[in-house]
């Protein structure tokens, strides 16, 4: 197995991305006076916390933050080989008639994403939903599911991935890379 | 780790502090769940669940009938009373009857210590033992150190007495297993009568004196005396025993520091445990029921994840 890596964001070009991203969720969202941000567990939060921080810093004011765990509403249980691992929902806020700007690293097959919106009924009825992907994976979708905000956008087969690497995680560096695996 | 080691929950003894850790993890996040506006989640809606209870029982049945129905399971209840036992069948027709409807797991309890041990050698759908006789009650164990952990975080080092009826007691035995397993030191303290004879053989210290053991310890779990399994007579009256063994606010408060006390239900008020005590801060009595709810949807939901792909 050749296994081949392409960067696809690196941390100066992660941070054009995220204060472009801002810049969009404030055009659309001016004060966010209505509007909350729910990051998807696990690297969608790390995400959301990065974006939130520089949407706090630049309109000087507090921004409600929640972080969302789709593992008991994902349609795969008991179909996978292993189970995935369940993670801390917390969303201390009520987003009943808000806009909710849900957050995740990669959309790939969109699945996650639908867990996700099944998760975020539990806490009210949002007013709208909008989906920001730091790097959205084209013509992989599973279900109707299309991002609204795109940090950057890959074509991909089934038998690439992506991964992504966060200083937030303990990584030396964000990084965000394309990976091929090839048979010999 | 995302995988529990076993396919059933058999008792504490079968099962890893890897195990254990997983539960917890996840029971937390259920607890987080079970106390939303909306207390459901899917995870288990393609999976029909079987409560078959030979014996009495209120707050495990419905403990666990809860934790199904917030896992979104289908639910089907059985208990003996009234039922084709009454007219000989067997326990292993009686399941495979249950089972041939097409049921996923079984949540028993019986009155024969093993019982689910001998119906997971038989049947293919995961076992959840929810107390066989005087052997194990691995769920209560689960929950009565999830309440410790959540109050102390760690069991490391932590001293846990456990007090009265210890040789009629699955809950004992099942809470020695769980306590050693997460490194807390464990004693039991009770009439000598009312202690097993071998006891000393699974590692715990022994006392008699109750109030030397509330001295020694962090956490108190006091159990029920259980008259119904007593078949003779262990102790000359409860009155009696309640003298000796009973606990309320004043032994409490002649001790240099504070304990935190647990009592797996249905307390004896008055006998066991005084009701200025049980009704105290010190207690978490309710909380062992809330967490209870929590832990079970933990245990179900990682079952039904073990081996199905």
């Amino acid at each position: 197995m050749a296994t081949q890596k392409k960067l696809i964001l690196d941390t100066d070009l992660l941070n054009v991305t995220v204060n472009r991203l801002c810049q969009q969720l404030i055009e659309n969202h001016a004060n966010f006076d209505e509007t909350v941000i729910l990051g998807m567990q696990t690297k969608g939060v790390h995400l959301a916390e990065m974006i939130h921080e520089k949407l706090e810093q630049s309109l000087n004011k507090h921004i409600d933050l929640g972080h969302l765990d789709t593992t008991f509403y994902r349609d795969d249980f008991r179909r996978r080989e292993t189970p995935v691992k369940a993670n801390a929902t917390n969303v201390p806020f009520i987003i009943e008639d808000k806009n909710v700007i849900l957050i995740d690293d990669v959309l790939y097959t969109g699945r996650s994403v639908r867990a996700a919106l099944d998760a975020m009924i539990a806490f009210g009825r949002p007013r709208k939903v909008e989906l920001l992907v730091l790097v959205n994976r084209k013509y992989s979708r599973q279900l109707p599911i299309e991002p609204d905000y795109v940090g950057s956008e890959v074509n991909t087969i089934a038998s690439q991935k992506v991964l992504v690497e966060l200083m937030a995680q303990g990584h030396s560096k964000n990084k965000i890379w394309l990976i091929n695996k090839e048979d010999q | 780790m995302s995988q529990l080691s076993q396919k059933h929950l058999l008792g504490i003894k079968n099962i890893t502090r890897k195990d254990i850790d997983l539960i917890f993890e996840t029971a937390k996040n259920f607890k987080e769940v079970i106390n939303r506006p909306i207390k459901k989640v899917p995870s288990l809606r393609d999976v029909t669940i079987a409560n078959i209870f030979f014996e009495n029982s209120t707050r495990t049945k419905l403990s666990f009938e809860l934790a199904e129905k917030r896992l979104s399971a289908d639910v089907v209840n059985f208990s003996s009373s009234g039922s084709s036992v009454k007219k000989g069948e067997t326990l292993l027709d009686t399941v495979n009857n249950i089972l041939a409807m097409k049921v996923d797991m079984v949540v028993m309890r019986h009155g024969s210590p093993g019982a689910p041990h001998f119906l997971a050698k038989h049947i293919k759908a995961n076992i959840v033992n929810a107390g066989d006789g005087t052997h194990e009650h691995p769920t209560q164990a689960l929950l009565d150190t999830f309440s410790i952990h959540q109050k102390f975080d760690t069991l490391e080092g932590l001293k846990v007495a456990i007090i009265g009826d210890i040789l009629h007691s699955r809950v004992a035995i099942s809470n020695i297993f769980a306590l050693q397993k997460l490194g807390a030191q464990v004693m039991v303290c009770g009439p000598n009568t009312l202690l097993p004879k071998y006891i000393k053989s699974l590692g715990v210290k022994v006392e008699l004196d109750v109030k030397k053991a509330l001295q020694w310890c962090d956490v108190a779990n006091v159990l029920r005396i259980q008259l119904e399994r007593q078949q003779i007579k262990y102790f000359p009256s409860l009155r009696e025993y309640s003298l000796y063994y009973g606990i309320d606010r004043k032994l409490l408060e002649q001790l240099d520091k504070e304990i935190t006390i647990l009592h797996p239900g249905p307390i004896n008020r008055g006998v066991e445990l005084n009701s200025d005590v049980a009704d105290s801060d010190h207690a978490l009595i309710l909380e062992q029921v809330e967490n209870g709810v929590a832990v079970r949807m933990a245990v179900l939901y990682l079952l039904a994840g073990v081996g199905t792909s």
